[in-house]
């Protein structure tokens, strides 16, 4: 699925990186502790979070996922947005809370990365 | 026969923000010479899992990457409080970290074992009041 339907389903803002939004992403996890997506995800993909700091961005850098979506209209501020442009890395804001954006999501036909 | 090649990093610990920087510089510099995709994820989850227990357990310390034709070694040292019992430490879901730093996204207990589980190698090397030296292999292929 590419980025930009993603965004509308979640009737999501871009916020950075809109050049990429015809990227495809095959899969996405939904969470507010990093550590677990460090741990648990295998596959680039999509990372929808309530928790808005720089190391969200690292997080999904290091895992080579291409898009992070923010729930419950968080903001990200300045210095994420420009991490988020040099790691070439989609960012999205939408007022959803988590559940519902990962619902609709999921219904739309992008799965999750199951177990490693 | 060449030296290999060595990166050195200062890691802030005075700076959750910045935090996982030199991890970040690793991973591009890893790209630049070429190693698979699988091999540079690798080491730059452990190599940012241990960044960030330096700067949230410990006071920070310095990161020394080496590469050699066959494997990469990091190695990330500080002069933090040392880990009392590293068996206990080593298992998942086990932190002492203050429910501050799990509002920021960390400190479930999965750092050390996903450092383990991402290392073909790891020895930790600790002493209470002295610090924590933790040296990671990642074999190349
Ligand atoms: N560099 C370090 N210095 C001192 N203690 C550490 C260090 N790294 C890890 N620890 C200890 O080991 C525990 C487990 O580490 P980890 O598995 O990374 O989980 P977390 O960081 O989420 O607490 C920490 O809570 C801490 O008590
Ligand atoms: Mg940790």
């Amino acid at each position: 699925m590419k980025i930009r339907e993603i965004a509308e389903i979640a009737g999501a803002e871009v916020l950075a990186c809109e050049d990429l939004v015809d990227h495809e992403v095959h899969s996405a996890c939904g969470s507010d502790m990093m550590s677990d997506v460090l741990a648990f995800v295998k596959e680039q993909g999509l990372l929808i979070t309530g928790l808005v700091n720089t190391q969200v961005i690292r997080t999904a850098e290091m895992m080579d996922m291409r898009a992070v979506l923010f729930v419950r209209s968080k903001r990200p501020t300045p210095e994420i947005l420009e991490l988020a442009k040099r790691a070439e890395i989609v960012v999205m804001a939408t007022p959803m809370r988590m559940f519902e954006a990962c619902g609709l999501i999921y219904e739309s036909g992008l799965k999750g990365t199951g177990l490693k | 026969m060449t030296a290999p090649l060595r990166f050195h990093y200062d890691i802030d610990g005075e700076n959750f923000t910045s935090a996982g920087e030199a991890s970040v510089k690793v991973k591009k510099s890893l790209r630049q010479l070429g190693f698979p995709q699988e091999v540079i994820r690798r080491v730059a989850i452990a190599m940012y899992e241990g960044e960030i227990n330096m700067v949230i357990h410990a006071e920070g310390g310095w990161a020394e990457v080496t590469v050699y034709p066959d494997r990469i070694e990091i190695v990330l040292c500080d002069r933090g409080p040392g880990i009392k019992d590293v068996e206990l430490a080593m298992q998942a879901g086990y932190s002492t970290a203050p429910e501050q730093i799990r509002s920021l996204g960390f400190g479930a207990g999965m750092g050390l074992p996903n450092m383990k589980a991402n290392s073909d190698t790891m020895v930790i090397d600790t002493k209470i009041g002295v610090g924590t030296t933790i040296t990671m292999t990642v074999n190349v292929g």
